[in-house]
């Protein structure tokens, strides 16, 4: 069963098609891979899904608790609320806010006490605002960060901001969890725990991930499913070991052969 | 783990308790002092600025602090709440008008703020800026010209009655202070603070940045509509030209000096500038100069402001004099 239909989604900037005709289909449960060249559009697919740019054109429909959306064109924290969460290529922590607050912050919805309650702190104040805190020092734990909640974010190692903003968009309780290159930076060591983390978490969460990725090695092991954007079109789709043979695929990265010139 | 909520919530009551104390032992010493004469009308005018100082200076930090939106008018709703106050008290003079005159005047700026922060908020940093600016303009000019038959114009109104004292200037300071720091404590708060922080962030975690936004705006108008009304009703007379581009800046420079982000660092300015600009009274030819070359000097030093975005609390100041002690080897 779908969860996320993208149907001839486009986007262009002034005259640059940035993507163009992008159709996918991820299944509840999947960890689906999107892999391409420098500029192949990647990130961009990634702030259509999420609603940071409306699409030129094309749909994207999201299935949750039995029910068909279409959610392009929405605005970012109306998608987040939908259950599609994300991490960012360029770490985008709320860096002057302990690690503890970051993930309160992304608990926000949990919290619907009006705004004179939050005046006169009343009771509902104390109950939620208790609740919230217990929520964010479990996930914390769960994901063993919890010795880290009152450092600031920003004297985290790069590494751990990297796992904290996963855990961020863990805490938004997401359906669908948008990866954008979270081993970017880090050393062998690193990208191992991390996909041991990746695993981990689309199991014990019942997530669906998409991922972009530039290791190789990483996205060849944990992906089940792979799609292959080179100049905002999807040029290949298939499992790891169709992608790592197909033709159009090595052209894109390694250029044509010279052979018939 | 049962036990140790039960323990944390009582320590919870007990801080409560102790600040409570606190804040009722500094009305009670002021009002012994007033009454014993100690404190004389020149001082208390000098508490009144303070005061209203700091509720101005608090609820701009809230907009400009902690949401990160760079406000320019916020002398604009600080004269809605002064003149709406007037207007009411001087045809009702009676408490009930005044407290009636100084709600209706926060709920006016209020108003004003959603009216103007719906299109405004869009707008980024020095944009956001400038249109607060005008909209503040706006608003002088409606009270000079357009409305010249309520209002007196340019000459303004004359013989308001007062009816601050110290027990309403503690509660509505005191009011203030808490009321903000409550609501930053809150999950709208950190919703407020995400957003200065990162705003692509914070919307992609689920959070309507423009709602936020006008919220933080809307409530730093409300109480500047209030401090607006204090000033009226204690200085008898109230002028457009008294809330112009020269007092937004004023109430900005307490927020950048006291650190932003920091509603202790606020009221320690407030304070702090009040105190020196009293002080520099005894050189009037120097003290714009003086008051300019300190404000450069300190910025210098502490670019971050006197408290950078920390907070100043009971147990805070508990632990520096614990590390005095140390220091001096416990003899002092």
């Amino acid at each position: 069963m779908p969860i996320l239909t993208v149907n001839k989604l486009s986007k262009s900037f002034g005259g640059l098609m940035a993507v163009s005709n992008v159709s996918m289909e991820l299944e509840q449960g999947e960890l689906v891979g999107l892999i391409g060249p420098n500029g192949a559009g990647k990130t961009t697919v990634f702030n259509l899904l999420t609603g940071i740019y409306p699409p030129t054109s094309g749909y994207i429909t999201l299935y949750r608790n039995n029910k068909k959306e279409e959610i392009q064109g929405l605005k970012p924290y109306t998608i987040c609320k939908k259950g599609i969460a994300r991490t960012f290529q360029n770490i985008r922590l709320f860096k002057d806010l302990t690690v503890l607050d970051n993930v309160r912050i992304a608990m926000n919805k949990n919290a619907s006490y009006g705004l004179i309650s939050s005046f006169f702190h009343t009771k509902s104040y104390g109950i939620q605002e208790k609740e919230v805190l217990e929520k964010s020092i479990e996930l914390l734990r769960i994901l063993k960060l919890d010795h880290k909640k009152d450092e600031l974010a920003k004297n985290l190692p790069y590494g751990e901001q990297r796992q904290l903003e996963i855990i961020r968009a863990l805490a938004t309780n997401p359906c669908i969890l948008l990866l954008d290159e979270p081993a970017a930076g880090m050393n062998p060591a690193e990208t191992a725990q991390l996909t041991e983390m990746i695993e981990w978490i689309r199991k014990n969460f019942n997530l669906t991930i998409l991922l972009i990725e530039h290791d190789m090695s990483l996205v060849m092991k944990i992906c089940e499913r792979i799609y292959v954007l080179d100049y905002g079109m999807v040029i290949a789709e298939g499992t790891p070991s169709e992608i790592k043979s197909n033709k159009r695929v090595i052209e894109a990265y390694l250029g044509e052969e010279m052979g018939n010139a | 783990m049962k036990e140790f909520v039960k323990t944390s919530s009582k320590n919870r009551w007990l801080s409560l308790a102790r600040k409570w104390a606190v804040l009722l032992m500094i009305y009670v010493i002021v009002q012994v002092l007033i009454s014993a004469n100690i404190i004389n009308d020149y001082i208390f005018s000098t508490f009144v600025t303070v005061c209203i100082n700091i509720i101005l200076a608090v609820s701009l930090n809230l907009i400009t602090g902690f949401t990160g939106q760079f406000s320019l008018g916020h002398a604009g709703f600080m004269s809605i709440g002064a003149y709406t106050c007037a207007l009411i008290t001087l045809r009702y003079s009676s408490q009930v008008g005044f407290i009636g005159g100084l709600l209706l005047g926060a709920v006016l700026a209020a108003l004003v703020g959603i009216f103007v922060g719906l299109p405004t908020l869009r707008l980024k940093g020095d944009y956001l800026a400038i249109a607060t600016l005008g909209m503040a303009e706006i608003i002088k000019i409606l009270f000079r010209n357009v409305l010249e038959d309520l209002t007196n114009g340019a000459a303004g109104l004359s013989g308001i009655p007062q009816f601050v004292n110290w027990t309403w200037l503690f509660i509505f300071t005191v009011g203030t202070v808490v009321l903000v720091s409550n609501f930053i404590n809150s999950s709208h708060g950190r919703a407020c603070i995400s957003v200065r922080e990162d705003e692509i962030a914070a919307e992609a975690m689920g959070i309507n940045s423009t709602k936020y936004k006008v919220m933080a705006f809307v409530t730093g108008a409300f109480f500047a509509g209030i401090a607006g009304a204090i000033y009226s009703s204690y200085f008898y007379y109230i002028a457009p030209d008294l809330f112009g581009f020269m007092k937004s800046i004023d109430i900005l420079v307490i927020v950048v000096l006291g650190g932003m982000g920091s509603i202790s660092g606020s009221v320690i300015s407030a304070i702090v500038l009040a105190l020196i600009s009293t002080y520099l009274q005894s050189f009037p030819e120097l003290r714009m100069v003086i008051y300019g070359v300190l404000l450069i000097l300190i910025m210098l030093f502490r670019p971050q402001g006197i408290m950078g975005s920390r907070e100043l609390s009971l147990s805070v100041m508990k632990k520096w004099i614990q590390g005095i002690r140390r220091r001096n080897g416990g003899i002092a």
